[in-house]
C-alpha cells in the first residue's frame, strides 16, 4: 500500500518537474543564504574563542600597562620575586608580504595550564626545543605567511587562532625588536597567601578580571546580528517561494488525494507519506543549500575578515571550515523552513473532506479572498511598528520593529496593488485596456507572494544603500575633521618625545600629542584624552551639540567633551556632569560624532590630563605642516626617526575608506542575492500561473486577440506589477533606512547618523527590478505566444 | 446477504437547520446481483452510495457489508473496507493524472496488495485499452477514461462495485458500450453492482431498480 501511494505521490512531481524545481531551488536558495551567513558567523566566533583561549582572556586575570605603554621586564621579575604567580606576554604585529600577523610570545615555564600550543605536548615536541630552537606555532595559513619572513621552524597547529603565531617570549622580543619589554602579565588563578597587594607593588598596572566569553565576541555581536538579520531576510524571501510552490502543488494534488482516499488509503498514512516526501525534499534542498551556502560564505568571508580586522582588530580565518554543527543547522533550517511553508497546506489536506474537489484556480483566488484578513493583520503590524518606534528601546526592539515593518508592508502590498489596479481599470479606455487591468487584478492573488518577495528585496536594497551612502558621506566628513594633521609619528619614550617636540619647534605649524588613558567613566569602559587645544581643534571639530565657547572652557580645564557613544550609553548630554577622575567632575560642554571606534571617549585639556595622570606621556603625535614631505625628510635625515613610525594622513584616510568599503561589501552582496531570489520567485510564479490560466486566456484569444499579443500583454503585466511594487517599496525602503540609522545603528555602534537621500540610486535600483521582472516574464510570455491552438481549444472542449 | 442497509438517515446542515436527505432507508443486495438506484437530482442517490462506500458518515441506521458494520468503523477501518471489499466508479472518472493508464489500472490492486499483471492485461484487453497503456489520462477521451476507471475498480476484485453515474459524461453510443463491458466484467467476477443513474436506459439493464424520493426508497 505504502509503495503504491508513494509512487502516486511521486508521479505528480515527475509530471510537474518545474514545480519540483521551484520547490527545491527556493528551499536551497533560502537555506544557502541563511547557512552562508551562519557559516561566516560561526567561523568568526570560533576565531574569537580560539584567540580568547590562547590569550587566556576568559580564564585568567591580567595586568595591563596604560594605553600606549609597555611593562618593563624588570617589573615582571620584581613581581615574581615578591611571590606573585605571573607570566609574561609580549604581543605585537610582525610584517609579512601579505600584510601582518599577530605574534604572541609566551613563557611556557610560567604560563598557567592551557596557555600554550597544543602541539607542544606532542610526541615530537618538547619544551627544550621550544625554548632553545625558537619554534613558532601557527595554523596552516598563518604558518605559510610567517615562514617567508622568519628563519625559524614553523609548526602547523590547527588549535592556534587564525592570524596568530605563538612562540617563546625571548624569540618574540627578538623578532619584534622589543627586547626587555612586555605587553601584559597573566595572573595565575591561585596565588600564595600573604602577598604584598598589587596596588602597592604595581600601582601603574591595571588589573583586568577574567571574563566569560571573549571581548571580541561581545564587541562584534552587533555586526554579526546585522549579518544574521540579512540572512534571515533572504531566508524569508526564499520561503515565500517554497510556500507558493507547496501550496499550489498540494492544491493540484487534491484530486489525487481524494482518489487515493476513496480507493482506500487511510488519511493518516497519506499525511505521513506527504510529510516524509517533503522531508526528503528538504534534506535534498538542504544539502544543496548548505553547499551553496559554503560557496557564498567562502566568497564573502575574506571581506568579512577584512572588515572585522579593520573595525575591531579581530583576526578571523579567511577560509571556511566545515563544522558539523553548521551542516546540522543548515539541515535544521531547511526542514524548519519546509515545515513552516507546508504546515498550512498539510493542515488543509488533513482536514479536507474526502469528497472535496480540486480547483487550482480557486486556490489561487482563495488567497485573494484572504486579502482583507491580511490587510487587517498588516495594519496591526504597521501600528505595532509605529508603537515600537515611539516607545521601544534596545537592539532586540530595533529588530522587532524591522520585522513588524517589513512583514506588515509585505502583507499590505496585495491590498494596495488591488486598489491601484482598480483605479487603472476604472480609467481604462478601450476594451483591451479594460480587460488588461481587470485580468491583472485577477492575477494578483497568484502573484502576490512573488511580489511581496520583490517588495522586501527592493526595500532592503533601498534601506541598506541609503544607510551605507549616508554613512559614507558622514564618514568622509568625519575623516577630514579628525585626520587634519598631515603627518602622524610615534616615539619610544619620554626622552625621545621631549627631543621630538624640541626638534619640531619652528618646523611644524602645530604639534598635537596623543595623550590617553584607558579608564571607566559613567560606569562604562572609556578612553580619556588630553588635547593640546589650538587652531586644529577649533577649526576642524564639529559638534553634534554644544553650549558656549567650548574650546575656551575645555582649555581652561572647566569642561569636558564626550563622544556620541559615551553620551548615548550613559544618558549624558550637554549640561550634564561627568567624573573624569574620582575627584574631578566636569560639565559636559560638547558632544562630538565619533565613527572610528566602538567605545566611549572624553576629551579634556592637556594640562588637566597631565595633572591627573602625571606618569603618562604621549608617544604618538599628530603634526600640522604645510609641506609634509619636507618635514618627513627632515625627521628621517636630521632627527633620525625611522620611516616605519611615520604615517601619512593620506595613507590613513585611504586605509580607513578601504576598511569602510569592505565593511559593506557583505551586505551589498546579500542585497544582490536577495534581489536575485525575488526575480526567481517572479519567474516561478509566472510559469506556475501560465500553466493554470489558459481557461482565462482562451476566450480572449477566441474573440480575436492573437497569441503574440497575449504574450506581449503578459510581459507588460509583469513590468506593470514590478513597477508598482518598486514604487511602493521606496517609502518602505526609506523607513527601513530610518530605522537602521536612528535605532539599530545607535544601539549597535552608539552613533546616530544623518540620513541623506540618493534619488539616482533609487531610480537605478528600480530599473534593475524592472529588468529582473522582464527577464522573469520573457520565458512564460514566449511560451504563451507559442501555445498551440489545440491546447486553447481544449478549454472549450472541457477536456483539460 | 452482501449488503444490508437498515433505517439509514442522513441530513446536511444549512442556515435554516438540518436538511434531511435520507429518512430511514432499507435496502439489501446479494452477491452477483445488480441494482439501479434512480431519483431526482438532490434526492440523495449519491449520498446513499457514498455512505455505503464508507466515503461519508450516516446520522443513524446501519450498513453491513459481508456482515461488517460500516457505520461504526473509524477512518482506518473505512479505508480498509474501500481497499478490500468495495470499488467505486465515479462519474468524473477520478484517475490519477500523473500516472499512466497501466499504473492507474493497477493502482487499487496494488493498494490492496492484489496486483496481478495477467488480470490487468485481461481487463485492458476486454475494455479495449491495450493500445493506450502508456498514455496519460489527459490524452484519452471521456469514454476511454471511464473504461480505465472501471478496469481499476475491477482489478482489485471488490465484492461490491458502486458506480455513481458511470456513463453520465459519455455520449449515448459510448455509454451503452461501456455499460455492457462493465456488466460483463462484474458478472464474470461474481461481484454485486449498485449503480446510481438518471438514465432509464441504464436502469433498465440492471437486475433490480429502486427509486429514491423524499428520502425513502420506493
Amino acid at each position: 500500500m505504502t509503495g503504491a501511494a508513494l509512487a502516486a505521490l511521486w508521479s505528480h512531481w515527475a509530471r510537474n518537474p518545474l514545480q519540483l524545481f521551484t520547490l527545491i531551488a527556493g528551499l536551497a536558495l533560502a537555506t544557502a543564504l541563511w547557512s552562508g551567513v551562519q557559516a561566516i558567523n560561526a567561523e568568526a566566533r570560533a576565531s574569537y574563542d580560539a584567540a580568547a583561549a590562547t590569550l587566556g582572556e576568559g580564564r585568567f586575570d591580567q595586568l595591563l600597562p596604560r594605553v600606549g605603554e609597555t611593562i618593563p621586564q624588570e617589573r615582571y621579575i620584581a613581581l615574581r620575586r615578591a611571590g606573585w604567580q605571573v607570566s609574561p606576554v609580549l604581543e605585537g604585529r610582525l610584517a609579512t608580504p601579505d600584510g601582518s600577523i599577530r605574534l604572541l610570545g609566551l613563557d611556557p615555564m610560567t604560563s598557567p595550564g592551557g596557555l600554550s600550543p597544543v602541539a607542544l605536548g606532542g610526541e615530537d615536541m618538547d619544551l627544550v626545543s621550544f625554548l632553545s630552537d625558537g619554534i613558532i606555532f601557527a595554523d596552516a595559513v598563518t604558518a605559510a605567511q610567517i615562514a617567508s619572513v622568519v628563519d625559524l621552524e614553523v609548526i602547523v597547529d590547527p588549535s592556534v587562532a587564525p592570524g596568530l603565531a605563538l612562540t617563546d617570549i625571548g624569540v618574540a622580543q627578538r623578532l619584534l625588536d622589543r627586547g626587555g619589554v612586555l605587553t601584559r602579565l597573566i595572573l595565575a588563578q591561585v596565588q600564595p597567601k600573604g602577598l604584598v597587594p598589587l596596588t602597592e607593588l604595581a600601582p601603574d598596572l591595571m588589573r583586568r578580571v577574567a571574563q566569560e566569553g571573549s571581548d571580541l565576541g561581545r564587541l562584534t555581536d552587533s555586526f554579526h546580528l546585522n549579518l544574521t538579520a540579512f540572512g534571515f531576510l533572504s531566508f524569508a524571501v526564499g520561503i515565500f517561494i517554497v510556500h507558493g510552490a507547496i501550496g499550489l502543488a498540494f492544491e493540484q494534488r487534491r484530486t489525487m488525494v481524494r482518489t487515493l482516499r476513496a480507493l482506500g488509503l487511510p488519511l493518516r498514512r497519506l499525511v505521513w507519506l506527504m510529510v516524509a516526501e517533503l522531508a526528503v525534499f528538504a534534506l535534498l534542498a538542504g544539502t544543496l543549500g548548505v553547499v551553496l551556502g559554503y560557496l557564498i560564505a567562502a566568497m564573502l568571508l575574506p571581506d568579512v575578515a577584512a572588515t572585522l580586522r579593520g573595525l575591531y582588530g579581530a583576526d578571523v580565518a579567511g577560509s571556511i571550515r566545515l563544522r558539523p554543527g553548521w551542516w546540522l543547522s543548515g539541515y535544521a533550517i531547511a526542514l524548519g523552513g519546509t515545515a513552516m511553508a507546508a504546515a498550512g497546506a498539510l493542515w488543509q489536506i488533513a482536514r479536507m473532506p474526502l469528497l472535496a474537489s480540486a480547483r487550482p484556480r480557486a486556490w489561487v483566488m482563495a488567497r485573494g479572498a484572504g486579502a482583507a484578513r491580511s490587510g487587517a493583520l498588516a495594519a496591526g503590524l504597521l501600528l505595532g511598528a509605529g508603537a515600537l518606534a515611539l516607545w521601544g528601546s534596545g537592539m532586540v526592539m530595533g529588530f522587532a520593529l524591522l520585522a513588524c515593518l517589513l512583514t506588515g508592508a509585505a502583507l499590505a502590498l496585495p491590498l494596495l496593488l488591488r486598489i491601484v489596479l482598480g483605479i487603472c481599470q476604472a480609467r481604462a479606455r478601450g476594451v483591451v485596456a479594460h480587460w488588461f487591468w481587470a485580468d491583472t487584478r485577477q492575477q494578483l492573488p497568484g502573484m502576490s507572494l512573488a511580489l511581496m518577495a520583490l517588495l522586501l528585496a527592493i526595500a532592503a536594497n533601498i534601506g541598506v544603500s541609503t544607510m551605507v551612502s549616508s554613512f559614507r558621506l558622514t564618514f568622509v566628513g568625519f575623516l577630514d575633521q579628525r585626520l587634519a594633521p598631515e603627518l602622524f609619528v610615534g616615539v619610544e619614550d619620554a626622552r625621545e618625545a621631549a627631543a621630538l617636540e624640541a626638534f619640531l619647534e619652528g618646523r611644524a605649524r602645530e604639534v598635537l600629542p596623543v595623550l590617553s588613558v584607558e579608564t571607566r567613566m559613567a560606569g562604562l569602559p572609556a578612553d580619556l584624552y588630553g588635547a593640546r587645544i589650538g587652531m586644529t581643534y577649533r577649526e576642524n571639530w564639529r559638534f553634534l551639540a554644544s553650549d558656549g565657547p567650548v574650546w575656551d572652557r575645555v582649555a581652561a580645564g572647566e569642561a569636558v567633551i564626550v563622544n556620541e557613544q559615551l553620551a548615548r550609553r550613559s544618558g549624558l548630554w550637554v549640561g550634564g556632569e561627568l567624573a573624569v577622575a574620582p575627584d574631578v567632575i566636569l560639565p559636559v560642554i560638547g558632544i562630538v560624532a565619533d565613527y572610528g571606534n566602538p567605545i566611549g571617549q572624553a576629551v579634556i585639556s592637556e594640562a588637566l590630563f597631565q595633572r591627573l595622570f602625571p606618569d603618562i606621556i604621549a608617544t604618538r603625535f599628530g603634526l600640522r605642516t604645510d609641506d609634509a614631505d619636507r618635514l618627513r625628510t627632515a625627521l628621517t635625515s636630521e632627527f633620525g626617526m625611522s620611516e616605519a613610525v611615520m604615517i601619512d594622513q593620506k595613507d590613513i584616510k585611504a586605509f580607513s575608506l578601504e576598511v569602510f568599503e569592505r565593511t559593506f561589501t557583505v551586505t551589498g552582496a546579500l542585497n544582490v542575492l536577495t534581489l536575485a531570489v525575488a526575480g526567481f520567485a517572479i519567474l516561478m510564479s509566472l510559469l506556475t500561473l501560465a500553466a493554470i490560466r489558459l481557461p482565462q486566456l482562451a476566450p480572449v484569444w477566441a474573440l480575436g486577440l492573437t497569441r503574440a499579443t497575449l504574450g506581449r500583454l503578459e510581459l507588460l503585466r509583469a513590468v506593470v506589477l514590478a513597477l508598482l511594487t518598486a514604487v511602493l517599496a521606496l517609502p518602505l525602503g526609506l523607513a527601513l533606512a530610518w530605522v537602521l540609522l536612528t535605532i539599530v545603528n545607535v544601539e549597535a555602534f552608539g552613533w546616530r547618523l544623518p540620513m541623506y537621500l540618493f534619488p539616482l540610486d533609487y531610480a537605478r535600483l528600480g530599473l534593475f527590478a524592472l529588468m529582473a521582472a522582464v527577464m522573469a516574464a520573457l520565458w512564460p510570455a514566449r511560451r504563451l505566444a507559442r501555445t498551440a491552438p489545440g491546447e486553447l481549444l481544449k478549454v472549450f472542449a472541457n477536456e483539460r | 446477504m452482501l449488503l444490508e442497509i437498515e433505517n439509514l438517515t442522513k441530513s446536511y446542515p444549512s442556515s435554516d437547520g438540518p436538511v434531511p436527505v435520507l429518512r430511514g432507508v432499507d435496502l439489501s443486495l446479494d452477491v452477483g446481483q445488480t441494482l439501479a438506484l434512480t431519483g431526482e437530482s438532490g434526492s440523495g442517490k449519491s449520498t446513499l452510495l457514498h455512505l455505503v462506500g464508507g466515503l461519508d458518515h450516516a446520522d443513524s441506521g446501519s450498513i453491513r457489508i459481508a456482515g461488517q458494520e460500516v457505520t461504526t468503523l473509524d477512518d482506518q477501518g473505512r479505508a480498509a473496507l474501500r481497499r478490500h471489499e468495495v470499488g467505486v466508479v465515479f462519474q468524473q472518472f477520478n484517475l490519477i493524472p500523473s500516472l499512466d493508464v497501466a499504473a492507474n489500472i493497477a493502482f487499487q490492486a496494488r493498494l490492496s496488495a492484489q496486483a496481478d499483471p495477467t488480470r490487468i492485461e485481461d481487463l485492458a484487453r476486454a475494455l479495449g485499452l491495450t493500445d493506450h497503456l502508456r498514455k496519460y489520462p489527459e490524452a484519452l477521451s471521456g469514454g476511454q477514461q471511464q473504461r480505465v476507471a472501471i478496469a481499476r475498480t475491477l482489478a482489485a476484485r471488490p465484492r461490491l462495485v458502486l458506480a455513481d453515474e458511470p456513463t453520465g459524461n459519455l455520449d449515448e453510443a459510448t455509454a451503452g458500450e461501456v455499460l455492457t463491458q462493465m456488466l460483463d466484467l462484474v458478472a464474470e467476477t461474481g461481484a454485486a453492482l449498485m449503480v446510481v443513474t438518471h438514465s432509464a436506459g441504464v436502469a433498465a439493464r440492471m437486475g433490480r431498480r429502486v427509486h429514491l424520493s423524499g428520502g425513502h426508497l420506493a
